[in-house]
């Protein structure tokens, strides 16, 4: 096949592109632009838009002795993810960028103009396997995204090609050594790519401007604080609520509300953050086939995260599902994926290698 | 392989190569005071003589560089300070949007750092500066202006300036005129002292010679500052210790170049033709950026016979280029990309073209190596990589 390998300048995508060659493909790599104004050197965190990632992944080319581009997607990325989280935190929701990067950008704009030009798939250094049309789990769970790219249609999955689901990280920098990939040692990224500094909120309050209000006491309805802005606020936080008088319990109190409209940031005890019902809407099924709800799951409600069992029904195009045992910090706007494998079902039931996704879905309320 | 990107660097000559594996045997420091020290100098004056006498310098005009990046930043910088120094009200610089980045650059460098203030010269469609708009440019104020730099020609668009003309006009109010001539030696007839610049850049790689040799023409009655110091080389004007077998090779490819630069000019304007002719029996809208080039300029084309500058309407000049590359064929989207997002070129924009326009080109240039085979790939591939480019285009166009 002609593959086309998105290559960050990370050591994953770099040892996908090399395995996807070793299996006899003929593979191309692109990096993909996606800021006008890349950043220069950046210690510590990494994002992945950088003048120095885009170096690194080029050297990597030369090593495997495959073409390398850039393709431009800055426009689409500020369109499709940078301008989908603002305004997803402005409307009191709590985007994954990372995830939204994938639907639209990576197995959508980058897909579409790689098929367009020849290609038959797009490579990537997920960690998730694709096997019998269903997107299954990482064996390496600690480094396990297929929470990430539970969002793709069985369209987008049929062109994708993920070489290191069935590898451990440890592996895959071994294989990068043994390769003499300069990037074997590079450090993981975990900060949101455009947020370099890692500091959302003032990232935030940067772009969206200050939009003060009040922060309210679920038990007294008392107004005991303000904020400049709910996009500073995710459900479940405890840090940073700066209420200077605590509870008259002494209890910790977390946020349990976000409204937007009357900028109101309701805060209360942990108990308030227990949720047993999760709705969602724009269901989507990676492997293509419906499964026959209603349906035991474990479901996974954040992309670092335990699952939680449950039972899932579809009404109306809606998921709703009723958890064994109530979650916490479960916001709209985050997506929810359902798992399905064998011991789903058992109470002891976590993330395992022989889960797939089922569906997935965003959150719009729960209760 | 059809290399079609001469623009960009050229094929080294064979005679290039022998000539600087020769001088590389030998040992000495052209400065040095004994026979090898001798001997290393007169291989450097004597390509300094055959230099001089084949671009119309004296030798004593001749300063050897790094590259046409040095020799421009060498030029700018070196007699906007000088200027300066003569008279301080001097801080204006005067150039044309369509400059090389190692012009552009240090214009812009100088005035976010030193004081200078810049007027951009207006070009036309074709992307020519005329006499009257620099003309314009220095009626504001004949009294500030610190110099005048002009690209000979083109590396985009092909698009030869009328430098003897603009020269003058610099000249009315006593204002020294800089040309970057990399992309003129070799193609159309360049000649110092005719032209009338006062400085004048050329780099060896552009035409068969090595890269990291070049050379800045100066007469020796204008004014310039070292922007390198040290050992007090090259008149004082650039400190370091000659490269003597990259100046051997040097003298060489330019010997090289203005020997035969009317018989591969005609060859190559041919050669080019016949490309543009092929694609466009293919790719029927297809638009040939800049000078047309059937006029005459200063005794040469108006136009840089090896260049065919191609806008493809519906493509993006970046899977164009892959598709080609992928089919064996070599050549260029004009755009820099060094810092790692393609941004579409800032001469198309400043010829008026938008981004999207602008996007769709793809620059083939020719150089003594073209044949007709090169041609002939390039009319077989064209059709199929146009078709696919724009099914891209139109994929991202749908999701916008």
């Amino acid at each position: 096949m002609r593959v086309l390998a998105a290559m960050s300048g990370g050591v994953d995508s770099a040892v996908a592109a090399a395995l996807a060659q070793q299996a006899g493909h003929e593979v191309t790599g692109v990096h993909m632009a996606l800021s006008r104004t890349p950043g220069t050197l950046r210690t510590g965190s990494r994002g992945c838009c950088t003048v120095e990632d885009a170096f690194d992944a080029r050297r990597v080319c030369d090593l495997l002795g495959i073409p390398y581009y850039v393709w431009d997607f800055s426009e689409d990325f500020l369109d499709d993810v940078v301008a989908d989280f603002l305004a997803e935190y402005a409307a009191g929701r709590t985007p994954n960028p990372c995830l939204r990067c994938n639907e639209k950008i990576k197995f959508a704009a980058l897909l579409d103009r790689a098929i367009a030009l020849g290609f038959d798939a797009v490579c990537t250094g997920h960690y998730a396997r694709l096997m019998d049309d269903n997107l299954y789990r990482s064996v390496d769970l600690a480094k396990d995204q297929s929470y990430v790219l539970a969002v793709l249609t069985p369209e987008q999955l049929t062109h994708s090609m993920f070489p290191l689901g069935g590898w451990t990280k440890t592996q895959v920098r071994t294989e990068a050594r043994r390769r003499g990939f300069a990037v074997a040692a590079k450090p993981d990224s975990y900060d949101i790519c455009f947020i370099p500094d890692g500091d959302t909120h003032g990232y935030l309050v940067d772009k969206l401007g200050a939009r003060p209000g009040a922060v309210v006491d679920a038990t007294t309805g008392e107004r005991i604080a303000e904020h400049d802005g709910v996009f500073a606020y995710t459900i479940g936080q405890r840090k940073g609520l700066r209420l200077d008088r605590p509870a008259p319990d002494g209890r910790p109190r977390y946020v349990l509300g976000i409204e937007p409209v009357s900028r109101t940031i309701t805060v209360g005890p942990a108990s308030g953050l227990d949720v047993g019902l999760v709705v969602a809407d724009r269901v989507v099924f990676a492997g293509g086939r419906r499964a026959g709800f209603p349906v035991r799951v474990q479901a996974q409600l954040r992309a670092h995260g335990e699952t939680v069992g449950g039972s899932a029904d579809l009404v109306d195009d809606m998921l709703r599902l009723n958890l064994d045992r109530p979650a916490r910090g479960v916001a709209p706007g985050q997506t929810v994926v359902l798992y399905g494998g064998p011991g789903v079902d058992e109470p002891a039931a976590g993330p395992s290698a022989d889960q797939y996704v089922l569906a997935a879905g965003t959150i719009v309320r729960t209760g | 392989m059809t290399y079609l990107d001469h623009a960009a660097t050229t094929p080294v000559l064979p005679e290039v190569i022998a000539a600087m594996s020769q001088a590389m045997t030998l040992t000495g420091n052209a400065s040095s005071l004994h026979t090898s020290g001798r001997a290393a100098r007169r291989r450097v004056e004597e390509s300094r003589e055959t230099i001089a006498e084949a671009l119309g310098a004296r030798p004593s005009e001749v300063i050897f560089t790094s590259g046409g990046t040095e020799s421009d930043n060498l030029a700018v910088t070196g007699i906007y300070q000088a200027r300066i120094a003569q008279d301080p009200r001097r801080t204006r610089i005067l150039a044309p949007a369509i400059e090389h980045h190692a012009v552009l650059d240090v214009v812009e460098h100088l005035v976010a750092a030193d004081g200078a203030a810049v007027t951009w010269l207006e070009v036309d469609d074709f992307g020519r500066v005329h006499a009257d708009t620099l003309a314009a440019a220095i009626a504001e104020n004949p009294a500030d202006v610190a110099l005048v730099t002009v690209m000979w020609a083109n590396n985009e668009v092909g698009t030869v300036n009328p430098v003897r003309e603009l020269a003058e006009v610099a000249h009315v109010h006593g204002i020294p005129f800089h040309t970057d001539a990399v992309q003129a030696v070799g193609q159309v007839p360049v000649d110092f002292t005719h032209c009338g610049a006062d400085a004048l850049t050329v780099t060896g790689h552009k035409i068969g010679g090595p890269t990291g040799a070049g050379l800045l023409l100066l007469r020796r009655e204008t004014p310039v500052a070292p922007i390198m110091f040290g050992g007090g080389q090259e008149r004082g004007i650039r400190s370091g210790t000659p490269d003597v077998a990259g100046i051997v090779g040097l003298a060489v490819a330019v010997k090289d170049a203005v020997t035969h630069r009317a018989e591969r000019a005609s060859a190559q304007a041919t050669l080019r033709d016949e490309l543009i002719r092929a694609v466009t029996a293919r790719v029927p809208d297809v638009v040939l950026t800049g000078d047309p080039g059937a006029g005459l300029m200063d005794g040469g084309p108006s136009r840089l016979p090896g260049n065919a500058h191609l806008r493809f309407p519906g493509c993006e000049g970046d899977s164009l280029l892959m598709l080609l590359d992928a089919a064996g064929i070599e050549c260029s989207t004009g755009s820099a990309c060094t810092a790692g997002v393609p941004r579409p070129s800032h001469v198309l924009l400043a010829m008026g073209l938008d981004e999207h326009t602008a996007r769709a080109s793809l620059r083939f240039s020719l150089g003594h190596t073209s044949t007709a085979s090169d041609v002939a790939a390039v009319a077989d591939a064209i059709g199929p990589a146009v078709d696919r480019s724009r099914k891209a285009a139109l994929a991202g166009a749908r999701r916008r």
